[in-house]
This record gives structure tokens, C-alpha cells and sequence, in this order.
């Protein structure tokens, strides 16, 4: 299942000048791009193209359209992103190629990190690819939990919920990752959420970890896959990490990213929460 | 071109664990501070050498880590 949506850095070093692929970097460091990138690589910026700059929502469909088609990607193109931070906003723009129903989308296993860690080559250059048409598909909300199911999740216990912040947001000990702004008013989780930080997944270079060990993970705080799954986090990202783990690399069927998340559940006056 | 001399470590800063990475493309040095856990980068520098890199980025994160608050955990 794995080989559907991850590459390597060496099978992306042999297909650089693949016509069928396009490469697009997604980094939480928005200037990592510019030191220089995989070459042919399109560079995506988070907070400004691959969201509602004005309604705090995902990219609006027009938006995604025009976006993927000035870099070139037609509705048959391999998309393969990659990222800084194991890939965590090339998985948050994963699940939104998802989300707009885009057939082939794959990760560089490893990120921007294995890249360079790998002395692999790099380009200054922004490419110029060939202008494409795109035509998205309406939103698929079946990968997308909002406030109202997952407050009715918690009351009728219906859903595995994944909290996959860090152990001290999950108890309320720091408000955000640490040397980073807080963005909520109160601490803790979610009632009934288990804890599963994304980090976990990882291995030191980047990469997954096994799908037998990321199973053995969520099979030790009982997310196995028997009810449906909402994964959340801060802001959505991380989640997006642990949501394509659940999704694509275990296959559970029915996960969804709640990409509202903390900040939305910390903020909301009289919302339930548990601490530790 | 290609990213050389890459290196990373963790140490503690102010009692939070952090993770540093350093490398040079080109003619410039990078350097970037994540948190260990969760592990977002909070704090980067870019400059002629590897100790000035790091002494910069360094100082960005300990400014930012003295800002987070550490709350009681108990109900």
C-alpha cells in the first residue's frame, strides 16, 4: 500500500525530469525554499497558497486550480511533495490534494531533510513548467471532521479520536510547541481523545517507521481502525501526518483530519475539556 | 549545488530539549532550531560561518523559549 503514495529520494532523483511528475516543496520554514530545492521542484507557500487568506478554511477550489495548473499539473500528473519538518505541510497539502479528489499524489519519504542530509543535488532556480488546465473535483468531506461531528463524536463516543500533539499540549502543561506563540486560550484535550504524537511515526531521518510498527503504536492506545478515526492537532498539519499514516500506510478506511483542530476547540467558550 | 558539512545534535536550552541542524549551500551557512517535541523550527540563521550561524540561531530560540509558559496540569 505504501508504494501508492510514498517515494523515495533516490527514485525522486531518477525521475527529475519525468514529464508525468511534478515536484512541489511545502516547508513550515516558508524561506527554506529559496536556499535551494530538488531540482525542477515548484515551491508552494502554506500560509499564503494553500489556504482561504481571508475565511480561515482550506484553498479554495478556483484557488487549487489555478495553483497546480501555473505549475504545471494537469489532472493526470503524478504530484510528489516533500517537505521540511518530516514532511508535515507536504502532508497538509497532501490531504488537501485529497480533499479536491487529485488521483495521483505521493510523498518523498524522508522530506527536505533526508534531501539534503543525503548531499542530494539542489536548484536555486524557480521552474518555469508549461502553463496546465486543472480541473478540481468538488470537496470530499468524508476526509474532513468539523466542530459539530466532532462534538457529537465526543457525546456519543461514535469515533476513535487522535490527539497527536506532544504530550505536554496534550495535558495542558504548554499551550503551543515550545518557542512558538500560543494560540489558545486554554490547555489540555479533547475528552475520550487518546494520545498519539505524530513524532512517533517517524524514524530520526524523516521517514516512516514500518507499518507493522505504526500499527503496533496506534494499536497500543486502541485506535485500531474498528470505528471511524478523527486526528487532530494544532492547526491541522501534524495531523495531516498521522491522518495520511492511518489512511494510506495502515489503510483504515473511514480517518478524517480535523483541521480545526486546537485552536478552534482551546478558543470555544464552555467546550468540554480534560486535563491531564 | 548541494547542501555540505550537514550536521545535527540535540542539547537543552532552558530546560527545553532541542534539536539544531547546520549545513552550507554554496557559500552560506544555515542553521535551524527545532523543538524536540513536537518538533517544529522555530528559530534560523544564515550567515557567513558556522559558529555565527549557530550563536544567531541559538539566541533566537532561547528568546523565544523563555516565552513559553508552563502551566499546572492538575484540574
Amino acid at each position: 500500500m505504501r508504494d501508492n503514495v510514498l517515494v523515495s529520494t533516490d527514485w525522486v532523483s531518477r525521475h527529475l525530469n519525468d514529464a508525468n511528475v511534478r515536484i512541489a516543496e511545502v516547508d513550515v520554514d516558508t524561506a527554506a525554499y529559496e536556499q535551494g530545492h530538488v531540482p525542477g521542484a515548484v515551491g508552494w507557500n502554506w500560509t499564503t497558497q494553500l489556504c482561504d487568506t481571508v475565511v480561515r478554511d482550506v484553498i479554495p477550489k478556483k484557488k487549487l486550480e489555478e495553483l497546480l495548473g501555473a505549475s504545471g499539473i494537469s489532472n493526470d500528473t503524478m504530484v510528489v511533495l516533500y517537505g521540511d519538518n518530516n514532511n508535515w505541510f507536504a502532508a497538509w497539502a497532501f490531504w488537501q490534494l485529497k480533499v479536491y479528489g487529485h488521483k495521483d499524489v505521493r510523498i518523498m519519504d524522508g522530506g527536505r531533510k533526508k534531501w539534503l542530509a543525503e548531499g542530494r543535488e539542489l536548484s536555486a532556480q524557480a521552474p518555469q513548467h508549461a502553463q496546465a488546465t486543472y480541473q478540481a473535483k468538488d470537496q470530499d468531506d468524508s476526509l474532513r471532521a468539523y466542530l459539530p461531528e466532532v462534538m457529537e463524536a465526543v457525546k456519543q463516543k461514535s469515533a476513535s479520536l487522535v490527539d497527536v500533539r506532544s504530550p505536554a499540549e496534550f495535558t495542558g502543561e504548554i499551550l503551543a510547541p515550545p518557542g512558538l506563540p500560543e494560540t489558545c486560550q486554554r490547555g489540555g484535550h479533547i475528552p475520550g481523545a487518546k494520545s498519539m504524537p505524530w513524532a512517533k511515526l517517524a524514524n530520526d531521518d524523516g521517514t516512516f517507521k514500518s507499518d507493522v510498527e505504526i500499527k503496533a503504536l496506534y494499536d497500543g492506545v486502541g485506535v485500531t481502525g474498528d470505528k471511524p478515526i478523527i486526528a487532530y492537532c494544532r492547526i491541522g498539519e501534524r495531523s495531516s501526518h498521522s491522518w495520511f499514516a492511518l489512511k494510506y500506510l495502515l489503510g483504515y478506511n473511514n480517518v478524517k483530519n480535523y483541521d480545526g483542530s486546537w485552536t478552534e476547540w482551546g478558543n470555544l467558550v464552555r467546550a468540554p475539556v480534560e486535563k491531564p | 549545488m548541494r547542501a555540505e558539512e550537514y550536521a545535527e545534535r540535540k542539547e537543552t536550552l532552558d530546560t527545553w530539549p532541542i534539536h539544531i541542524v547546520t549545513y552550507r549551500i554554496g557559500d552560506k551557512y544555515y542553521c535551524t532550531i527545532d523543538n524536540v517535541d513536537p518538533g517544529a523550527r522555530f528559530a534560523r540563521a544564515e550567515g557567513p560561518t558556522r559558529e555565527e550561524v549557530e550563536r544567531v540561531a541559538l539566541e533566537k530560540a532561547q528568546r523565544y523559549l523563555r516565552q513559553t509558559r508552563r502551566f499546572p496540569t492538575a484540574t
